[in-house]
């Protein structure tokens, strides 16, 4: 087959979108397929119209990548392409959009203020605030509404930290989220078609906190897969993971991140297009599932093909 | 599309790699990834105006006479050009170095020099030669980002004293010492860029070059002087490098062609106390055998043209234009509570911005207007402080571009420093200050958030 692999672009994940490129690109080879390496740019149009692969895979990550534009294009294109489709990429990178979703589909999420700049600038949002010691509580984490890789997300643990908080995540995007802090410990639940994979459980490394930096680097953090989990704890999280891959519309892959807080599993938020480096937590849970990366990309690329192409 | 051969990258399931990190070396746990790496990746974009680099401007070098002096050296001495040198690099590179020394007063032996692989490669081996895992090294704040995974990589226990508009705080360093003291301890080196710093862009003042040399000599400390800028000043008075106050005792050098010819060709070198030396001498021999020869061909070439003092003059012209231009264009666009160095030499400006701005989150902020800098982070050990600070580059880029750079960038600081006035409801007044650089981080006068009504 005839595979277009698209990477890079411009999102601030451009670094780790070529890596899961990269690694996308030796494994289709392997499998034997005609790849096409694209490091999307102003020339994507022309080249996917000149070489009309059989499908695209989309290994890109953040804006542009993975909020739904890039698939926009290849279904105007006719192009079959994995991963999620528009809408649900949209949902995901909306991190205000996708909680609303969740909340409305009874899958539990930390409570949550939404902002644009603007309610701050014009508006003086600044004074509804005062409600944040109350509704959400201390400590508070601070994100940007779109972005990934916990790029902008800043912990505020008393009132003085919110302002600085709010201006790193602002940076990032024009709309931010002010959510409960929910304690507990930090899963990952990647869903391949509608099959969930084990469970990866994340421990941060000495004093890292669970960052950008931690989350790319071997040795930084560490991840077990599958997680030590009882019965029950698997289930609860297993089909809060599904509900919310469901929620929000997810076909193909994506991975849900949660906590398993005291209150049970709380979804943090869905990604769309997860990373597929070396270090990236996808290719672990299916490789706990007995699936070597090969497989994976495969399977994916099946999915993609599976509702009949246009 | 491209017909390569076969990329083999079979290795790469998670098992594998915890095999690989099974076998990874107690060193690489603390060698640092540079802090935005990823983020930078994206500065390298061709549309971005990257202010971001150290880059020296390399364009103006004329083609022709590179071009003749490769020929020559082609014509004249391809078998030895092409074959490996002794370790402590040629004797003609050398005498090249001493003329350079010489130029800002400077005499070392001969004996005393080796040529190493760029300046980088000569902090390298003067760790490898000095400093065992724990050792302390003492350098300022903010240094020298590249030295930073360095000592790192070395396991050093890095201690960094503040600088001021004159340098580094010598009187800081005294009591670092004095507490080391106490503890039993001494450090291995104190490293210094005394001169156009990088990253502050300070200079250090006459009278704490010499009481930073006395102290040297009465506690029997290393000095390591880096100093790549020296020639490349454009105003003010030059001031004696620490190996002239010094005299080659306490005192180990480092320079560099890199930012007086070129950085591509890798060219460096270190002048330190012959028993020192030894040892740099076997560590380099471990590291690399011999410098690029064909390079030092080509130094010796271009020197024996003798036209050396005028190319760096012409340097300092173009990079004095890009640093005035620099300096009015934050004088135009930053906020009035931002501070910057101005300095007399170099390639850096280090600016300083209210200590609620992180200059991470707001260098992804500068992307998406298609603009770079260095984030301060990169220049501290502990990454908690320079975050408010930034490292700008004016050689690498045109006046225009500066100009457009800086405008971008002051408007993505002004937009910050407006939603913190509304989010706080008092309008940021920190005055335009006396602020030092190394003085970005601290967390004293933070702004209360208001809370009305709830008591």
């Amino acid at each position: 087959m005839k595979i277009a692999v698209l990477k890079g672009g411009r999102s601030l994940e451009r670094g780790v979108s070529l890596r899961s490129g990269a690694r996308v690109e030796d494994a289709l080879e392997r499998l034997g397929h005609e790849v096409l390496a694209i490091d999307a740019g102003a020339d994507l149009v022309k080249r996917l119209s000149a070489d009309r692969p059989d499908v695209v895979f989309i290994a890109m990550h953040g804006l542009g990548g993975e909020d739904g534009t890039v698939q926009e294009l290849l279904e105007i294109l006719g192009i079959p392409f994995t991963g999620p489709g528009v809408a649900a990429c949209g949902r995901c990178m909306d991190k205000v959009l996708a909680k609303h979703e969740l909340r409305d589909a009874g899958v539990a999420t930390p409570d949550w203020f939404a902002f644009n700049e603007t309610a701050f600038r014009e508006l003086g949002a600044a004074d509804a605030l005062t409600d944040l010691e109350q509704r959400l509580g201390f400590p508070l984490v601070v994100k940007p509404s779109r972005g990934g890789s916990a790029l902008g997300v800043k912990f505020a643990a008393s009132w003085f930290e919110v302002p600085e908080a709010l201006v790193s995540a602002f940076s990032y995007d024009s709309r931010v989220l002010l959510e409960r802090f929910a304690e507990g410990r930090e899963l990952a639940v990647s869903v391949l078609g509608d099959e969930p994979l084990p469970v990866v459980e994340a421990m941060p490394g000495g004093d890292d906190r669970y960052d950008f930096e931690a989350r790319y680097e071997i040795g930084r953090t560490e991840f077990t897969c599958p997680a030590s989990l009882d019965d029950d704890e698997t289930t609860a999280i297993t089909e809060a993971a599904l509900a919310a891959y469901e929620a929000l519309g997810c076909a193909g892959f994506a991975r849900v991140d949660l906590i398993l807080a005291a209150e049970g599993p709380q979804v943090l938020e869905v990604n769309a297009i997860p990373g597929l480096t070396d270090t990236s937590l996808l290719p672990q849970a299916a490789e706990a599932a007995g699936m070597s990366f090969e497989q994976l990309v495969e399977r994916i690329v099946e999915l993609a093909l599976k509702p009949a192409p246009a | 599309m491209e017909e390569t051969p076969h990329r083999r990258r079979a290795h790469t399931r998670s098992s594998d790699l915890a095999r690989y990190a099974g076998l990874f070396a107690a060193r690489t746990g603390v060698m640092r990834s540079s802090a935005m790496r990823d983020l930078m990746a994206i500065t390298a974009r061709p549309e971005v105006i990257s202010l971001a680099g150290g880059l020296p401007d390399t364009s103006t070098f004329p083609a022709a006479t590179f071009a003749a002096q490769m020929t020559r050296i082609a014509q004249e001495s391809t078998a030895e050009a092409l074959q490996y040198g002794p370790t402590e690099g040629f004797a003609e590179t050398v005498d090249c170095i001493v003329e350079v020394m010489g130029a800002e007063g400077m005499l070392p032996d001969p004996d005393d020099v080796i040529v190493t692989t760029g300046g980088q490669q000569a902090i390298d081996l003067i760790c490898k030669t000095l400093v065992d895992p724990g050792d302390v090294v003492v350098c300022e704040a903010p240094t020298y980002p590249g030295a930073v995974p360095v000592f790192c990589s070395y396991q050093a226990e890095t201690i960094q004293v503040d600088c001021d508009a004159d340098g580094m705080k010598v009187d800081d360093l005294e009591a670092v010492l004095a507490q080391l003291d106490g503890e039993g301890r001494r450090p291995k080196f104190v490293y210094s860029v005394p001169s156009f710093q990088n990253p502050a862009g300070v200079t250090m003042s006459l009278e704490r070059r010499r009481r930073l040399v006395e102290l040297a000599r009465q506690r029997e400390l290393l000095v390591v002087e880096d100093n790549p800028y020296g020639l490349l000043r454009f105003g003010g008075e030059p001031l004696p490098p620490l190996y002239q106050l010094d005299g080659g005792d306490f005192v180990i050098y480092v320079g560099t062609f890199s930012k007086i010819l070129s950085p591509g060709i890798r060219l460096g070198w270190t002048v330190a106390p012959p028993p020192v030396m030894e040892k740099i001498v076997l560590g380099k021999q471990a590291s690399d055998l011999c410098t690029s020869t064909l390079t030092q061909h080509f130094v010796r070439e271009y020197f024996s043209e003798g036209c050396w003092r005028d190319y760096i003059a012409s340097l300092v012209e173009i990079y004095r234009g890009r640093r005035d231009t620099m300096v009015e264009s934050l004088r135009r666009h930053f906020p009035p509570q931002a501070t910057w160095t101005e300095p007399e030499g170099g390639l850096f400006i280090w600016a300083t911005l209210p200590e609620y701005i992180d200059t991470g989150d707001l260098l992804a902020k500068a992307l998406r207007e298609d603009v770079a800098f260095v984030p301060g982070q990169a220049a501290y050990i502990d990454e908690s402080r320079g975050r408010s600070s930034m490292r700008l580059n004016f050689s690498g880029v045109g006046e225009e571009e500066i100009r457009e750079g800086v405008r971008r960038i002051g408007k993505a600081i002004a937009e910050q420093v407006e939603l913190y006035g509304a989010l706080t409801g008092e309008q940021d007044t920190v005055p335009a200050s006396e602020a030092q650089p190394g003085d970005g981080d601290t967390a004293a006068d933070v702004l209360p958030f208001r809370r009305e009504g709830a008591g």
